[in-house]
């Protein structure tokens, strides 16, 4: 900084009439209109949560709120979110992993990559209200593909599958999630040299073996990490589910908008316990992640 | 022994030369089946008026909605203004950063991945919890704004980050002051120029983001797009299809302008999550 300064205050005089101090201030200043942002808009809703989660409607403090998740309805729900987020993190994850790599495998056409890479964008995009509607389009009770079922035999609506459930709604998460996996591996996938492959065959490894031994280890904590995001990208949808299910779901974010929206029995206590809860999986997710990664990075190196 | 030949069969058949194995072509079939069929779905319903008949009709008649108008321009202003205060927000602090006072890049990295771990939903009740004893800001539309920039905020800031990397926006500053320019002229002619893939990108994903955003705006009881989208789902699934539809469209010309963006720098996918 004092060096780069210097050379900078050598080779322009017109800037270094204003002290160094100065515009280091000023520097600091324009920082500041982006902090204050964050801090009304994100940092200070977020210690919002917190407080109300904590906090009597008079305003002193209580456990009541927290303790009052403890009851079979919440509970329930935070199983089933956490279950759908976990299923379709891992199942999204790997399968996105497998369409990722048969993408990038050397040989392919080459306008497969970039072609689904847009689409991948737009599929993990296509989310919220229109993909719910989507999907009661194709598997809904009169959807596309039940009626194609139907007509050869299988009805699927008899058999206990409904789209407006739990395993619908895995379905229905897939389409989003798969496609984000495909967008944040590939980069790791792309890393991966062609040499490292190749000077473990000529040593004479399998392909499994190579994937196993050498190529698994290194794409590891991108995999890990990027699971996390998917487990946190499931956990955290709300319109999907809500149009999925009209709202009768019994998973968290529904749970929390009702809460905060409900006509009659508007709790804003129990929205703000809710919210925390989530914060706090979230964050378990992370720190998990974070854990992981450390031991993963210890191989690498 | 035999892997030994193995491996030296498959090194003659050259890596260049190598074809998409069966499982290679079974996996990317899978993915455009699951990725195609939905859409293909909702055309379909889309376009269905009657018992066999197939027609332009719900479009027309989604067209004829004022409600539609309404809520469809107030999510394009929104999208608007998200865009703007997304920027004017973020290049100065991200520039300021990465010229300057890289110290402050952890924290800066830290608050835009915070949007992550706080969910849309729980970011709204914090908002109701913190404005609600402020009318005039928690009642007025701009507030949508002021949130959606939050919800873009990591996007915004990889793209940025990623495009600011590349150039080395220190030299260049450095450069610019020493044949004399003002920071005006070094910001307009040097750094806005050398940054206009990752602002345009971050911008079609911000649109994206905002034109499909449904939680924080039916929480805070506005009737944007999607809200309204969800309301006809409630009684028309016909309508409501030819609506994702148009809202597939849209989101899918934001994609494309990302994809011809990124043909020309090396840009990866982009991902705005509005669950």
């Amino acid at each position: 900084m004092e060096a780069d300064s210097a050379l900078t205050g050598a080779v322009k005089p017109a800037v270094t009439s204003i002290p160094l101090s100065y515009r280091r201030v000023i520097r600091w200043l324009g920082t500041m209109p982006f902090l204050a942002y964050a801090s009304v808009f994100l940092l200070i809703p977020t210690g919002e949560i917190i407080v109300q989660a904590f906090r009597t409607p008079s305003g002193r403090f209580t456990l009541a709120n927290v303790r009052g998740l403890v009851q079979p309805q919440i509970l329930s729900a935070f199983e089933a979110t956490i279950k759908i987020s976990l299923i379709t993190a891992v199942l999204g994850g790997v399968f996105g992993l497998l369409v990722a790599q048969a993408a990038l495998r050397d040989g392919g056409p080459a306008w497969i990559p970039p072609v689904l890479t847009t689409f991948a964008g737009l599929a993990s995009n296509f989310a919220g209200i229109p993909l719910a509607f989507a999907f009661i389009a194709t598997l809904g009770s009169t959807g596309v593909i039940t009626q194609l079922l139907n007509g050869l035999g299988l009805h699927i609506y008899s058999h206990g599958f409904t789209i407006y459930g739990l395993i619908g709604l895995s379905v229905t998460y897939m389409y989003f999630q798969f496609p984000l996996m495909v967008l944040i591996i590939s980069p790791a996938l792309e890393g991966i040299r062609r040499e490292w492959r190749e000077a473990a065959i000529n040593a004479g490894a399998t392909t499994r073996q190579y994937w196993r031994m050498v190529g698994l280890p290194v794409i590891l904590p991108s995999l890990l990490g990027a699971m996390v995001l998917l487990f946190g990208n499931a956990f955290s949808a709300y319109a999907t589910p809500y149009a999925l299910s009209s709202g009768y779901i019994n998973i968290v974010p529904v749970l929390i908008g009702e809460a905060v929206n409900g006509d009659l029995a508007s709790n804003p206590q129990l929205g703000a316990s809710l919210a925390f809860g989530m914060i706090v999986v979230i964050a378990i997710a992370i720190t998990i992640y974070a854990l992981l990664q450390r031991r993963t990075a210890r191989w690498l190196r | 022994m035999v892997a030994l030949k193995g491996a030296a069969r498959r090194r003659s058949g050259g890596a260049a030369r190598r074809r998409l194995s069966f499982w290679s072509w079974f996996w990317l079939a899978a993915a455009a089946i699951y990725l195609l069929v939905p859409l293909y779905s909702t055309l379909q319903f889309s376009l269905q008026t009657g018992a066999h008949q197939y027609g332009l009709g719900w479009y027309s008649y989604i067209l004829r909605q004022p409600a539609f108008r309404q809520s469809f321009v107030l999510s394009l202003r929104l999208a608007v203004e998200t865009v703007i205060i997304s920027l004017v927000l973020m290049v100065p602090t991200v520039y300021l950063i990465h010229a300057w006072l890289p110290k402050l890049r952890p924290t800066m990295e830290f608050i835009c991945t915070l949007p992550f771990v706080v969910p849309p939903i729980a970011l709204a009740v914090g908002m109701i919890g913190l404005f609600q004893g402020v009318p005039w800001l928690i009642s007025n539309t701009q507030i949508l704004a002021f949130a959606y920039v939050i919800q873009a905020l990591p996007f915004t800031y990889r793209s940025l980050d990623a495009g600011m990397l590349s150039v080395d926006i220190r030299t260049l500053t450095d450069a610019a002051q020493s044949v004399g320019a003002s920071w005006r002229q070094t910001l307009w002619h040097v750094i806005l120029p050398n940054l206009r893939t990752a602002i345009l990108a971050s911008a079609f994903l911000t649109v994206a983001i905002v034109l499909g955003e449904y939680t924080i705006s039916s929480l805070l009881l506005f009737n944007t797009f999607a809200v309204y989208m969800q309301q006809i789902g409630t009684s028309q699934a016909y309508a409501a299809a030819a609506l994702a539809i148009l809202s597939f469209f849209l989101t899918w010309l934001s994609m494309l302008g990302i994809f011809f963006l990124s043909r020309r720098v090396g840009y990866r996918g982009a991902v705005g999550m509005t669950r």
